[in-house]
């Protein structure tokens, strides 16, 4: 399923906030399985319980591809849930101030890159899909910008992910089993692999 | 050239930098749970492939873990389902299982350590944030997601990019009445809950030097609070005695050519840090989150925040207090408390339990309140148990359960009800975190939890200590 990611266009999701944590994303009652299918029904269950114009319940934004969001997104528990339930309900881009490295990991496991941009870019962007969410948001990962109506902005990914989305090696488990002598090798270095030996 | 114990290990597990950058790390021990491994292992099937090093691999069930019996099959059938699942991959795929019949089950983080499968020098991984708290004996540990898993399962390794470090000296001498969880309650306050990002945090100082594995657990464990991925203390004489006869460290001779190896990769004297942070130990105070992220908390005789001042953060902070039902300017003492829980990978250990049975030991949980204290192993219940910590807590009205992650994250059937507002001596104070979705969680030490359980409502647990009535 790997392949080369190069430009994600679609609708945005603006979703406004500081420190959204992976909890919320994705309570943890919804762990209880032992696959990630359904997960799309489950994401902000409870923060749209208690918030009927939350976003993830608002119709203007049902097609979305890009979400839009604030600083430290995805922060608190790896629960790969959190990006598994994004990717389900249709995310392909996450544009926010900045991400928890554990999630920014995980969503790169499942092709979805998760960009940084500077808090007026955002502001901008979260302000023009409220206004107009018919509007086409195009990210690029290889010039590293967005466009969004007259909206052309900087994005940022660490250089490796770019590298990563670029040459459709973002999945990496075959790249990790490739040369695999070389791991035993390092292994083999190492004095706790067999400490009696 | 000086380094850090974090360049040490690092590049000591690097096999090779790919395509992309990105540096291949060889995990010298994985540790897996029910809850984020079952997609991994149909990932695994899917593919063909096979569990690498599975002698490298350690698996026990704590999150779903029913605590209130270990009799199967468990009426809450999904916990049946994703433990007979976790068995069944084990067996599948030669992995040792700590399963819920074992005397050795317990919270991931607690068991590693305490089984001495956590060494000084180790990278190890686990699907599980909170995987920092290894780094407590000088170990690289970090949390990773489910594909993560499947790839060290298949690999061994994982794809990575190193972090920055940032030194983080502690200095002085606690107050009585004030314990590491105050301690890095106080640092994730100060540095932010994303002041972590991109960041391995090292803690060292007089205060980390004097404190015990435990507490350095307690410290390491709450790093991703802080935004850090990675959190550890150098390995010395306390990491090496507590090592020294469990049951997978190295013995006889092996465990003296392993002190050499573990100390050698303590950081240099003089190695190179990204940031330095220095923490004046004497100044930290009982300290208390008021509102939905850990940093948020105020020491125990300061004035909740003003969220209609000029602060840049008013609005995280009235939301918080509109969650929390708390006020701007009021004290957190007095705050009345529903539920205490006394547990989890934070402070889930017999020095956790000790320090709480101290404050609870001659009194009684104040009638409202519901009381739990959940073992973070079943060793650590045993260990109780001896020590008569458990009877205290049980006396006192407190129920007694078994091992498991429980109401730190209510994925098993101990969870918040409706608003009920919990002292808990966890990690997290998300909203919905322990299970309700409208719950509210006061993350404190332990022995501040057993205060709150006596009175009813949060106090400075620092009066019962000197003998005074609450």
């Amino acid at each position: 399923m790997n392949g080369p990611i190069v430009e994600i266009a679609g609708r945005g999701l603006p979703l406004r906030g500081e420190d959204v944590d992976t909890d919320r994303i994705m309570p943890a009652r919804f762990l209880r399985a032992v696959s990630f299918d359904g997960l799309e029904r489950h994401l902000f269950e409870d923060d749209r319980a208690t918030d009927p114009r939350h976003p993830f319940g608002d119709p203007r934004y049902a097609s979305a591809a890009v979400l839009v969001v604030n600083r430290n997104f995805g922060c608190g528990s790896s629960r790969e849930h959190a990006p598994q339930g994004l990717v389900r309900a249709g995310i392909r881009a996450i544009v926010g101030e900045s991400f928890s490295e554990i999630f920014r990991g995980n969503a790169a496991m499942l092709g979805l890159p998760c960009f940084t941009s500077d808090r007026g870019s955002i502001e901008a962007l979260q302000a023009l899909v409220e206004r107009a969410p018919e509007t086409t948001i195009t990210a690029r990962v290889d010039t590293g910008t967005v466009t969004a109506g007259e909206l052309r902005l900087p994005i940022a990914l660490p250089p490796a992910l770019t590298e990563a989305f670029l040459s459709g090696q973002w999945n990496p488990t075959a790249m990790l089993l490739d040369r695999f002598e070389e791991v035993r090798a390092v292994a083999a270095r190492l004095p706790y692999f067999d400490w009696q030996g | 050239m000086p380094e850090t114990l974090f360049h040490k290990v690092w590049n000591r597990h690097a096999v090779r930098t790919l395509a992309s950058g990105q540096t291949q790390l060889l995990v010298g021990l994985h540790l897996v749970h029910e809850v984020t491994s079952p997609q991994a292992f149909d990932m695994l099937r899917q593919h063909g492939w096979h569990v690498a090093f599975p002698e490298r691999t350690f698996a026990t069930v704590d999150h779903i873990t029913p605590t209130d019996t270990r009799r199967r099959p468990f009426l809450d059938l999904m916990a049946e389902e994703m433990t007979t699942a976790l068995e069944r991959n084990c067996r599948e795929f030669g992995i040792r299982l700590c399963g819920p019949g074992s005397d050795d089950q317990g919270i991931v983080h607690v068991i590693g350590p305490e089984l001495g499968l956590t060494q000084p020098g180790m990278t190890i991984a686990c699907g599980d944030s909170h995987t920092s708290t290894h780094g407590a004996l000088g170990a690289i540990a970090f949390g990773i997601g489910t594909s993560q898993v499947r790839d060290v399962l298949a690999a061994q390794s994982l794809a990575l990019e190193p972090m920055k470090v940032r030194r983080i000296d502690v200095n002085g001498r606690l107050a009585p009445g004030v314990y590491a969880k105050d301690v890095i309650l106080t640092i994730i306050r100060r540095l932010g809950v994303q002041g972590g990002v991109g960041y391995a945090y090292e803690y060292g100082g007089t205060t980390i030097d004097a404190m015990t594995i435990d507490e350095r657990m307690t410290i390491c464990n709450m790093s991703i609070e802080g935004g850090a991925r990675v959190g550890y203390v150098n390995p010395d004489d306390t990491t090496f005695a507590y090592l020294r006869g469990r049951r997978f460290a190295p013995a006889g001779a092996a465990f003296d050519r392993a002190v050499a190896w573990w100390r050698s990769l303590a950081s240099d004297p003089d190695a190179p840090y990204d940031d330095r942070v220095v923490v004046d130990a004497a100044a930290i105070e009982p300290t208390v989150t008021w509102g939905i992220n850990p940093g948020q908390s105020v020491a125990i005789d300061e004035p909740l925040p003003d969220g209609s001042s000029g602060r840049p953060d008013r609005e995280a902070i009235a939301e918080a207090l509109t969650f929390m039902g708390l006020e701007a300017g009021a004290p957190i003492t007095g705050t009345r408390v529903d539920v205490a829980f006394i547990g989890s990978c934070t402070n889930g250990r017999v020095s956790d339990l000790e320090e709480a049975a101290r404050v609870v030991r001659g009194r009684k949980v104040a009638p409202h309140v519901k009381a739990i204290v959940v073992p973070g192993s079943r060793e650590v219940g045993r260990e109780a148990e001896r020590r008569g910590l458990a009877d205290v807590f049980r006396s006192a009205g407190f129920e007694w359960r078994g091992a498991g992650c429980s109401m730190c994250l209510g994925m098993n059937t101990d969870r918040l009800e409706g608003r009920q507002l919990c002292a808990s001596s966890s990690n997290r104070n998300f909203k919905g975190r322990q299970g309700s979705p409208t719950g509210r969680t006061l993350l404190m030490s332990p022995a501040m939890v057993a205060a709150a359980a006596v009175a009813g409502e949060v106090v400075d647990v620092r009066r019962m200590l000197a003998g005074g009535r609450a």
